[in-house]
Parts: structure tokens; C-alpha cells; sequence
């Protein structure tokens, strides 16, 4: 409702169903369950990864060492990290300019992550690229896009790539609530759906374009998943904080997907704890909010939850959580060293 | 050898591509049950059935978007725009995609692409269907900005864009789709980036493209017909710009006009004419002299149309201007 109040839409905010896939998210830990316990452990590495990642880089742009702009993903840990985890290494993945997280749970090199961040030669674009455009083809991770909703005719014809090749392949791609205003995004929905391309329109819906509530700049509220039915897209919606309940509702889709459905599109309600990017001073919302966000922060409860139901040992957590500590700090140290490109390289990579 | 119309030229060029390479896939609006709104790819799609001949919705951004991710996929997709004025919806796609991707990703993807599109005025059209964006294209680098003004050119330049590893634009000349030529049987290329110099002369030189060289033809043969020997360059590539072909020329005739049949303001000829004030200033004996369409939208009546289009009497009153001759 667009003319929702400030409690009004609170709770609707509050409201963010389970997964509508028929198991509920939030049980994904019990004896059925979809991850097996290494999974699990291995979700939280991911998810603790891309936080301490994210922390040092805000550390580095406060010091000057990272500039331009950087859009953290502390917040959004699950969704990305839930999602990417079902995928094949045939697999494309698509991001946008928020782009860490997904990268980092695609595997790239932390150090080579950070080394583009800090502009540095040996980063993944060589320093040409940025923070909004981590890009590892090996990977078959295709960017860190800029322009908002820019990305999705770009996934999707990755997908059609698959699709022509015959094989069962498919395009992950990210967007966020922001880009769903987007005329490219109502194109790209249509032109996916009329030639049933394999791919899986994962939305992040973190309830803010830059400064703008949803609420302020969407006619029909905070949920789009319903909409999907225009383009008779099967869409479900899941909640974003919950690791495996993305898992699954991921893992749904895909199987459809691969099974030749056509394409799927997934909704995960979430919140960037931050602001828009380091320079968002966040005047548009409450500290209460976010606060109500940050107790469900998963890459606290996730943990606290294994912990609890005995899966694993607050020791294996421990361990983990020096494991990357380790790998962030070495990552910092392998940026600040790294040389800053050869002025040579200006002319390189313009044209094949 | 054989003689074609260019737009025949175009589809041998595309037919043999798909006939050759099964990673070569067209898409576009109405090219295939249609047979497209120019009929270049008139009866591909029953030759090569609708996986290879796409028909689109009216959807540029989405359409020419995927044919990038394809591309960067590994396949070679070939994308039609219906006219080169609905390719404005799609600029953010073709340039901060298909342009930067490459770069952005520090050389690790590329997108080997090729776009085509009717382009000029002169069919009274009006205002959104008659301009030549191919000028607007040609300064983004990452990408290649072709223009045929010939079979013989439409052919070799089409081979070699769908060849190409970059974003290639061929934009089509509209109004030259029916003109004649001579191709050979043999097959044969043309490289991206290099002038041609379609007529051999001593006094002046001409510079133009795509429809714009009919123009340079009939004041080349006005001019003749005074005892002036004008020597005619067609750019063929507006990026890459093979400016010293014609430094090269001015060296010999100490004379030029460059000639856009697009808006004077912003065109390419701006950009050839300020290169060859650096390059060729001491070979000169006046100035670079520029011809352009009028400053204004295209309109649609017949009479102000061709008015405000380039003519060849335009070239030959900036030929009287500038040297006297």
C-alpha cells in the first residue's frame, strides 16, 4: 500500500513470509534437512567471509585506500550466500553493483576481490574495474553491473547462450528492489519467459533504492513477487535472513529450471544494515528499523542456531571464524602491497 | 562477379555466416515470419528455423542486452535494430554493456557482436526515424562503427564485422539498399578501419560515407566537367578512423571537403576536419572545408526534408567557398 503508515508498513516489513515452497524456511534444521552439517558450517564461512570482508573494506575507504563508491552487502549475507551455494560450476552468476558478496560466494580470490577494490594491478579487473564490477569469467561469475536493472538482458542472454548450446546450464541473476522500476527489467521479464530461458531472477529486496523506500516509489506495495504472475513466472518469496530457507527455495527453482521450465523468479526479503553506500548518511530511515533487522543478522543467529541444536561445537565455529579473520587481514596486506597498474595498461583491454 | 543490390550484398554476407558458423544467430523485430522491415533476412527463417532467426518483441534494451550476454557467452550473435533511431532505448545497453565490458573486466570478456541498422533521412520519415546515430556510436570506444556505401563494400565490411571479436555497428544506408554493383564470386574481405579511395584525383579531395558518397560522386563528375580533378575517399569505418589515408590525399591536392549527410553539428567530419587541421595543416592552401544537414529535427514534408538533407550542390558551393574552384 503505498499510502501505508510508518507502523503500518513496519509491519508489514515484520511480515516477511517463509518460503512458500512448501517446507518452511526457518526449519530447514531439523532431520530432512537439505545441507548436510559441513554444508551448514560451510554456509556460515561464506556468510562470515563476506562480513569481514565488507568490514575491512569500510575500514579501507575511511583510510582512503578504497575510493569511488562501495556498496557493502552486511545485511544481505544470506541471500546471496543461500542462493549461490546450490549452483553448478557451469553456472553463470550475474550481480549488480552490490556485487562482494555474490562474488565471494562464487569463490573468487578474496585477495584478488580486494586488490581490485584497492584499484591494484593484480585485482580481478586489474584495477580497472572497481568495487561495482568484480567480474571472474573462469568463475562463470559475469559481473558486478552499475547500472541499475542493466544486468538482467545481459543474464538472460547468458542464459540463451545455454539454452542454443542444449545444455542444462543455467543463469543466476541478482537484482535489487530498485531496479524493478526499471523498463529494461518488465523487457527482460517477457523476453525470458516467452523463450523460456533457464535462468533464475533472484531478487534482493532490501526495502531501500539508495534512499527511497519502496513504499515511497512502488505502486503496489513491498511484495513482487505476485506480479511475476503477468508474465506467468512461478515466484515465490523467502525470507532473506534465513541461509537455508533460500537454500531450498533456490534449490526448488533450479530443479525447475534445469528441468526445462523456463525461468523462476525468487524474492528474498532482506536489509543492508548500512547505508546505500559509504557516503549515505541514512536521513531517510530510523535506527529503529534497522535494529529490528539486525537482530535477525545471520551471520549472528545462523550460527547461534547450529550451536544450540548441538549440530556443531561453538569450537568448530571458533575456528572458522580465525580461518577468515586470517584470510581477511592477509587479503588487506596482499591489496596494500599489490603494485598499482602500469600506466601501459590504459590502452589495453579496450577491443579484443 | 556478379552485380547486386546492397541489400542484397547484406544478406549474402549474413546467409553464408549462418550457413558457416553455428554459433551465428540473428535477432531482431519482425526479421523473421516478417522477413524483415527492409527484407534483408527475407526467407531465413525457413531456411534456418526460429532458434537461429529470433523474432523479438519490441523490446531494443532487452533484445540487443541479451545478444551481449550471448555473445559473451561465446556465441556471435547478429542483432537488428528496425532503425537506427529505436537503437536511443537501447544506448545504455550498447554502450555501458556491450562497449565497457570488456575493459571493466580487465580484457576477460568480450562481446563479438555485430548490430545493424538502417540509418539516414530522406524517405520522409520525420523527426524520429531519419537520424544517423552512427556518428554518436563512432566516439565509444570498445566498439567499431562500420557504414557500406556500396554491394562491394556491404559485403567485405559484413564479413568482417561478423568475423570481429569487438561490438561492430554496420549501419545500413536506408536509401541505398536498392543501389547496384559489382561483387566478385571469389570471396574476399574488408579489413575494419581502412578509407578507400573510390576516385583517383589531382585538385581537391572529398570525404564522405555511406549515402553521403553518391553526393561526393555527383559533384566529383560536376566538378569533372569544369577541369577539376577531385579525388573521393569513403571512410568506410567511422571507428576505427583511418585519418592518414586522407592526410595522405590532402598531401597530393593541398584541397578537402568532408561531408556528412547526418547533422553537421557532432558529426564525424567534426572530428576529421580538427585531425587534419593538426595533421595536414602545411599541406593545406585553405580551410578544412565541412558540409552537414541543417541543425534541426528531420522534417517531414519532401520539400524541407531535401532541403535541410546534404546535396551535392552543398559540396560544390563549399568547393566555390573555401578555394574558388
Amino acid at each position: 500500500m503505498a499510502s501505508s503508515t510508518k507502523s503500518g508498513s513496519k509491519s508489514s516489513r515484520k511480515s516477511a513470509k517463509p518460503s512458500k515452497n512448501g517446507k518452511s524456511g526457518a526449519a530447514g534444521l531439523d532431520e530432512s534437512d537439505v545441507a548436510s552439517k559441513t554444508d551448514q558450517l560451510e554456509l556460515f564461512r561464506q556468510m562470515y567471509l563476506i562480513r569481514q570482508f565488507e568490514l575491512a573494506c569500510g575500514e579501507n575507504y575511511s583510510k582512503g585506500l578504497i575510493r569511488g563508491f562501495l556498496h557493502l552487502y552486511i545485511g544481505q549475507e544470506a541471500t546471496g550466500v543461500g542462493a549461490i551455494s546450490t549452483l553448478r560450476e557451469d553456472d553463470y552468476v550475474v550481480s549488480h553493483y552490490r556485487d562482494h558478496g555474490h562474488a565471494l560466494a562464487r569463490g573468487l580470490d578474496v585477495n584478488r576481490a580486494m586488490a581490485e577494490l584497492f584499484g591494484r594491478a593484480t585485482g580481478t579487473s586489474k584495477g580497472k574495474g572497481g568495487s561495482m564490477h568484480l567480474f571472474d569469467v573462469a568463475k562463470r561469475f559475469m559481473g558486478g553491473h552499475a547500472i541499475v536493472a542493466g544486468q538482467l538482458p545481459l543474464a538472460a542472454g547468458l542464459a540463451l547462450a545455454q539454452q542454443y548450446q542444449k545444455t542444462d546450464g543455467l543463469t543466476m541473476c541478482f537484482f535489487g528492489d530498485g531496479s524493478t522500476n526499471q523498463g529494461i527489467y518488465h523487457e527482460t521479464m517477457n523476453l525470458a519467459a516467452i523463450w523460456k530461458l533457464p535462468i533464475l531472477f533472484f531478487l534482493e529486496n532490501n526495502m531501500y533504492g539508495m534512499g527511497s523506500s519502496i513504499e515511497r516509489v512502488r505502486a503496489g506495495g513491498i511484495d513482487f513477487y505476485p506480479g511475476m504472475a503477468t508474465y506467468e513466472i512461478p515466484a515465490v518469496e523467502v525470507d532473506g535472513m534465513d541461509v537455508l530457507a533460500v537454500r531450498e527455495a533456490t534449490e526448488v527453482a533450479i530443479t525447475r529450471i534445469r528441468k526445462g521450465e523456463g525461468p523462476q523468479f525468487i524474492e528474498a526479503k532482506t536489509f543492508r544494515f548500512g547505508g546505500h553506500s559509504l557516503a549515505d548518511g541514512q536521513k531517510y530511515r530510523g535506527q529503529e528499523e534497522v535494529k529490528e533487522w539486525e537482530e535477525r543478522d545471520p551471520v549472528i543467529t545462523f550460527p547461534k542456531k547450529l550451536a544450540e541444536m548441538g549440530l556443531v561445537t561453538q569450537n568448530q565455529i571458533n575456528e572458522i571464524k580465525s580461518g577468515v579473520d586470517e584470510s581477511v587481514a592477509k587479503a588487506v596486506k596482499f591489496a596494500t602491497e599489490s603494485p598499482e597498474p602500469d600506466l601501459s595498461e590504459i590502452n589495453t583491454d579496450v577491443l579484443a | 562477379m556478379s552485380q547486386i543490390v546492397l541489400r542484397e550484398a547484406l544478406k549474402r554476407g549474413l546467409e553464408e555466416a549462418l550457413e558457416n558458423d553455428p554459433r551465428v544467430f540473428m535477432m531482431g523485430e519482425d526479421i523473421g515470419e516478417y522477413g524483415g522491415a527492409y527484407a534483408v533476412t527475407d526467407g531465413f527463417l525457413k531456411k534456418f528455423g526460429p532458434e537461429r532467426i529470433k523474432d523479438t518483441p519490441i523490446s531494443e534494451q532487452a533484445f540487443l542486452g541479451a545478444g551481449i550476454g550471448a555473445a559473451a557467452a561465446g556465441l556471435r550473435p547478429i542483432v537488428e535494430f528496425m532503425s537506427i533511431s529505436f537503437s536511443l532505448v537501447a544506448f545504455d545497453q550498447i554502450v555501458n554493456m556491450a562497449a565497457n565490458l570488456r575493459y571493466m573486466s580487465g580484457g576477460q570478456i568480450s562481446v563479438p557482436m555485430v548490430i545493424r541498422a538502417p540509418t539516414g533521412a530522406g524517405v520522409q520519415l520525420a523527426a524520429t526515424h531519419s537520424q544517423s546515430f552512427e556518428t554518436w556510436l563512432a566516439e565509444v570506444p570498445g566498439m567499431k562503427v562500420v557504414c557500406p556505401s556500396n554491394p562491394y563494400d556491404a559485403l567485405g565490411l559484413m564479413r568482417s564485422a561478423i568475423k570481429d571479436d569487438n561490438p561492430v555497428l554496420v549501419a545500413e544506408p536506408a536509401l541505398l539498399y536498392g543501389v547496384k554493383g559489382d561483387v566478385p564470386d571469389e570471396y574476399y574481405e574488408i579489413e575494419i578501419g581502412k578509407a578507400d579511395v573510390t576516385r583517383t584525383g589531382r585538385d581537391i579531395t572529398l570525404v564522405s560515407y555511406g549515402y553521403g558518397m553518391r553526393l561526393l560522386n555527383e559533384a566529383a563528375n560536376a566538378l569533372a566537367e569544369r577541369g577539376v580533378s577531385a579525388e573521393v575517399i569513403d571512410l568506410r569505418s567511422l571507428n576505427p578512423l583511418d585519418i592518414d589515408m586522407i592526410v595522405y590525399s590532402v598531401q597530393k591536392t593541398n584541397r578537402v571537403v568532408v561531408v556528412d549527410t547526418a547533422r553537421r553539428v557532432g558529426g564525424i567530419m567534426a572530428e576529421v576536419a580538427a585531425d587534419l587541421q593538426q595533421k595536414a595543416s602545411e599541406w593545406l592552401d585553405g580551410p578544412v572545408m565541412r558540409v552537414g544537414s541543417a541543425d534541426v529535427p528531420w522534417p517531414y514534408n519532401r520539400g524541407l526534408e531535401q532541403e535541410v538533407l546534404t546535396n551535392a550542390d552543398d559540396v560544390l558551393a563549399a568547393v566555390a567557398e573555401g578555394f574558388g574552384i
